[in-house]
């Protein structure tokens, strides 16, 4: 509860800070803080310190996992603050107003991490998709952003509507909008036309939160569209608060067994077409940003089997692949805003003109391609090792496997250029602080793939 | 501790060289790190195999049922020696090249060493595929930046291929630690394990994949006579002297004992496939005007050899291979060493401009024809009790297969000789007139070499002796 609270009251104070001061420094220190004090706010709440006893007649449903998974969220927003809040200043006058809308999306994914009830899935989804409609078109003189942010809003608007469909008929089949009495209505009285296709339309808006193939074509234009800094947060933050619907949905808080039947090929094939999409265009991409935008697809297809595995592992497996997964898009994103031509070509030399942000930037697309040592490594492990211990579909964990190699080609081809080829790669000044966090990321991801006991255990103690 | 020190010393030397400012320095940095491992690699090898010293089980991933376990056998101490002995050679015959960027070359080789004397020391299966993979990531930044002009094209496919390879084996590792009733991963718990047909024949293929990428083995060999010709000379002896065997060694640690059944049911296949890979690498190394081609397509054909004579099972074929692994490391870095040193002096590789550099130098040519003769087997070399006893154990399995593979021994022959005849005998082409003279610290690690070659080929029992008892061990464990 400290999350929702404290996210929401700190996007109405960063609304009024841009009336009170014009001064774009203030307004980030003053982000910044409130960042701090949200992560702590939400790990006092996993502690047994909440700060605010309010009865939700079962609404929301606080689990450790849910708050842990939130922390990780706040934590790496707060690095996407640290590391790009200048690049949050250079894409318009409205500084104040885009902190504002960074927190209340927090606030949405807040409400996500700990739903119970669709309704306040929908809440949480529509909090945390509107303010991102915004932030997306927030360069107003930049006609591609427009046109991202509209395509972004119609099909977001699309996705809610079939949500609102499957929950009006998942309503329908079982009278009741909770989570766990829906479950059992479906689970003991069989399965009922309405209900599938609720649960079917619900999976499709769900589907298309998290980019996955074939409800991902919005994904590479809005990426595209949407200024550097504001990609990041959606590839990173966003993705993961729909991912942590997606999986409270099917897996369930309390239940494993879930509404009756076995989804597992239909999450089977979604894994795979989003695999397959992703990875392959990805290979194509002339961009640095756009590769970065494929290939955020192509990690949500190895997110997503945290919900085809539906069990244990794969749920710590998605803590530890959004953890990795996130601070090593970040990271990436961090270098890529600095240096000037986002090609290819663009970081060609970057090792020799910046050996800090080239290294740095290699244990990125190391860990993103899953070499071991890195989170990434392990993450990809967990969520393999979830699949597999179903016991069943080992051609889909090898299909997984293959896509995993393929896309070595298009992140290897970032360390080629910066490393491996002549030429002079132009970058922004760069300060010793800078420089200093994308150490730390670094080393977190590099800690991360040695010992994720220090994240995965705190959800047994 | 000693097998936790034979990591940590390359490691931490590896890692602190990225930070020595004058490339001199970083030089002898090196050369002491790998003394000092050498050092300790004789040490380990003189040691009781059940002593404690040997080895190191931590807590790593509690979660995961991975422990941080590593043990020496007869064979690792043996590859562990190899490793140790390899980067001493390499390090102090390319004494006096300058390359680019020298602490960050410096640095990387030792990380891949790391890496190879984890493989050969993991004893958990988890921590083997970290230490296989560490091993590759070093060794693509090594030869994306040190080497010909097409070597980053080329380095990309041997990454791909090889990384394609483990990621197979990571699905093989998944499903065995799913099969396992502990969930563990340590290598006693492997061995034990009690896996139907199927589940095996399954397994078997995912592992064996990675390991014939890594050998290589037809048809999985592609990347690697590029990869050996584009390379700096230095990462070529140590891809091939040392991290080949990386390949050998899991199909004897990890695979054989596991999958005995799939062994029995894909063991002709792939010892067919073997003798293919041995004949077919022969036959192109004939045609080769490339002297590292030459070389890269010889060093296929004798790993072809090896891995048909694990895959015959029979103690006599695996005690040669064991032998072998030693033995070709040694004969193969040598013939790098003088390709190395042909190259440097007259400035070409191809045979069609060579020829006549016996009379420019001399002590080369001697030391070359000794290593050429270990290469074709000839008793005395090194290479001749491993060759013959892995023969015999081809022969115990089947006479055609045999006579067909002997076949190598004769083309073998004809393009060493042809090698050593094209570069240094004939009329002296103008390359040969103008070569300039072979450093001495490379003629000095080269008379070592020949000499290692000429003692190990006379008094080969004490190779012999450190690893009998784990070929005795896999013997009785799988049906041979």
């Amino acid at each position: 509860m400290n999350a929702i609270i404290v996210s929401a009251l700190l996007g109405v104070i960063m609304m009024f800070s841009g009336i009170f001061t014009g001064n774009n420094k203030t307004i980030r220190t003053i982000a910044v803080f409130g960042m701090v004090l949200l992560l702590a706010a939400n790990l006092l709440d996993i502690n047994g310190y909440p700060f605010f006893k309010i009865e939700t007649y079962g609404m929301l449903l606080f689990s450790k996992y849910g708050l842990l998974f939130n922390s990780v969220i706040i934590f790496c927003t707060l690095l996407l603050l640290l590391l790009s809040g200048q690049a949050i200043e250079k894409v318009g006058c409205y500084v104040a107003e885009y902190h504002a809308l960074i927190f209340f999306i927090l606030a949405g994914i807040s409400i996500l991490c700990s739903y119970n009830n669709l309704l306040m899935l929908f809440l949480g989804v529509e909090i945390m998709s509107i303010p991102l409609y915004i932030l997306t078109g927030s360069e107003k003189k930049n006609l591609r952003g427009n046109e991202a942010s509209l395509k972004y809003f119609l099909m977001g608007s699309f996705s809610t509507g079939i949500m609102l469909m499957g929950i009006a008929l998942l309503y329908g089949a079982s009278g009741s909008f909770d989570l766990l009495k829906v479950n059992e209505t479906i689970f003991g009285g069989g399965i009922s036309f309405l209900s599938i296709t609720g649960i079917m339309f619900l999976m499709i808006s769900m589907a298309f939160k998290v980019s996955a193939a074939p409800f991902h074509f919005w994904t590479p234009d809005v990426y595209d569209g949407a200024p550097t800094v504001f990609t990041s947060f959606m590839a990173t933050i966003v993705k993961a608060g729909g991912f942590i619907a997606f999986v409270f949905l099917f897996v369930g808080k309390q239940t494993s067994a879930i509404y009756g039947v076995d989804w597992k090929l239909v999450f089977s094939l979604l894994i795979f077409a989003t695999l397959l999409v992703g990875n392959i265009t990805a290979v194509y991409q002339l961009s640095v940003k756009r590769m970065l935008s494929y290939s955020s697809i192509a990690q949500a297809g190895f997110m997503l089997f945290a919900l085809f595995g539906m069990n244990d592992t794969g749920k710590e497996g998605l803590l530890l692949y959004t953890a990795a997964y996130s601070l090593a898009t970040i990271g990436a994103f961090a270098v890529l805003i600095k240096v000037k031509d986002i090609s290819y070509e663009g970081f060609n030399g970057l090792g020799r003109t910046q050996p800090v942000l080239a290294a740095t930037n290699t244990v990125f697309m190391l860990s993103l391609s899953g070499i071991p040592l890195t989170a990434g490594f392990l993450a990809k492990y967990y969520m393999l090792l979830s699949a597999v211990q179903t016991g069943s579909y080992m051609w889909l964990v090898i299909a997984a496997v293959v896509f995993a190699a393929v896309s070595v080609y298009y992140y290897f081809k970032v360390i080629q250029a910066m490393y491996f080829k002549p030429g002079n790669a132009e970058t922004e000044p760069v300060s010793a602080g800078f420089k200093w966090l994308l150490i730390i990321v670094s080393a977190l991801i590099i800690l991360l793939g040695i010992f994720p006991q220090i994240l995965i255990g705190w959800m047994y103690f | 501790m000693i097998a936790l020190l034979l990591i940590l010393i390359p490691l931490i030397f590896g890692f602190s060289s990225f930070a020595i400012k004058s490339d001199g320095a970083a030089k002898v940095w090196a050369v002491t790190a790998s003394v000092a491992g050498l050092v300790l690699a004789i040490v380990a090898a003189c040691a009781k195999t059940d002593a404690s010293l040997l080895t190191v089980n931590y807590t790593w991933l509690p979660v995961l049922g991975s422990r941080f376990a590593l043990s020496m056998d007869g064979m690792s101490k043996m590859l562990v020696l190899l490793t140790a002995l390899s980067m001493c050679l390499i390090f102090l015959s390319t004494f006096k090249n300058n390359y680019k960027n020298a602490r960050s070359f410096y640095a990387l080789m030792m990380l891949t060493q790391a890496g190879m004397t984890g493989v050969f020391l993991a004893a958990d299966l988890l921590l083997f595929y970290f230490f296989w993979e560490l091993a590759l990531i070093p060794a693509y930044f090594l030869c994306s930046m040190w080497g010909g002009e097409r070597r980053i094209a080329v380095t990309f496919k041997f990454f791909v291929y090889t990384f394609l390879g483990s990621l197979l084996m990571l699905v093989g590792v998944l499903y065995l630690n799913y099969l396992s009733p502990a969930h563990s991963f340590a290598l006693k718990d492997i061995y034990d394990l009690k896996l139907s047909a199927p589940q095996q024949s399954f397994a078997f293929i995912l592992f064996f994949i990675a390991f014939a990428i890594k050998m290589p083995l037809f048809p999985f060999h592609t990347w690697q006579p590029d990869t050996y010709e584009v390379s700096d000379t230095a990462i070529t002896m140590m891809l091939s002297g040392v991290m080949v065997k990386m390949g050998l060694f899991a199909v004897i640690r990890w695979l054989v004992p596991v999958f005995p059944d799939a062994v029995n049911q894909f063991g002709h296949i792939i010892v067919v496939l073997s003798v293919i890979s041995l004949l077919y690498a022969s036959f192109i190394a004939l045609q080769q005007d490339d002297l590292k081609r030459l070389i890269a397509y010889s060093s296929i054909a004798h790993i072809g050899l090896m891995s048909a004579a694990i895959f015959v099972r029979n103690e006599v074929g695996l005690q040669g291979v064991m032998v072998q692994m030693f033995n070709h490391g040694i004969t193969v870095i040598g013939l790098w060493m003088v390709a190395d040193a042909v190259e440097r002096t007259t400035g070409t590789r191809k045979f069609s401009e060579l020829g006549g550099l016996a009379q420019r130098s001399p002590s080369l040519t001697a030391l070359l024809v000794v290593l050429a003769f270990a290469n074709i087997s000839l008793p005395l070399t090194n290479s001749f009790i491993g060759e013959f006893l892995m023969f015999n154990g081809l022969f115990h399995y089947n006479i055609w297969v045999t006579a067909i593979a002997l076949i190598s021994i004769i083309l073998a022959a004809a393009y060493t000789l042809r090698m050593v005849q094209k570069v240094f005998y004939g009329t002296a082409s103008v390359a040969s007139q103008n070569a300039a003279a072979v450093s001495k610290p490379m003629i000095a690690t080269l008379a070592v070499v020949c000499i290692l070659v000429i003692v190990l080929g006379v008094y080969p029992k004490p190779l012999i002796e450190l690893t009998q008892q784990v070929t005795g061990a896999l013997a009785a464990k799988t049906i041979f």
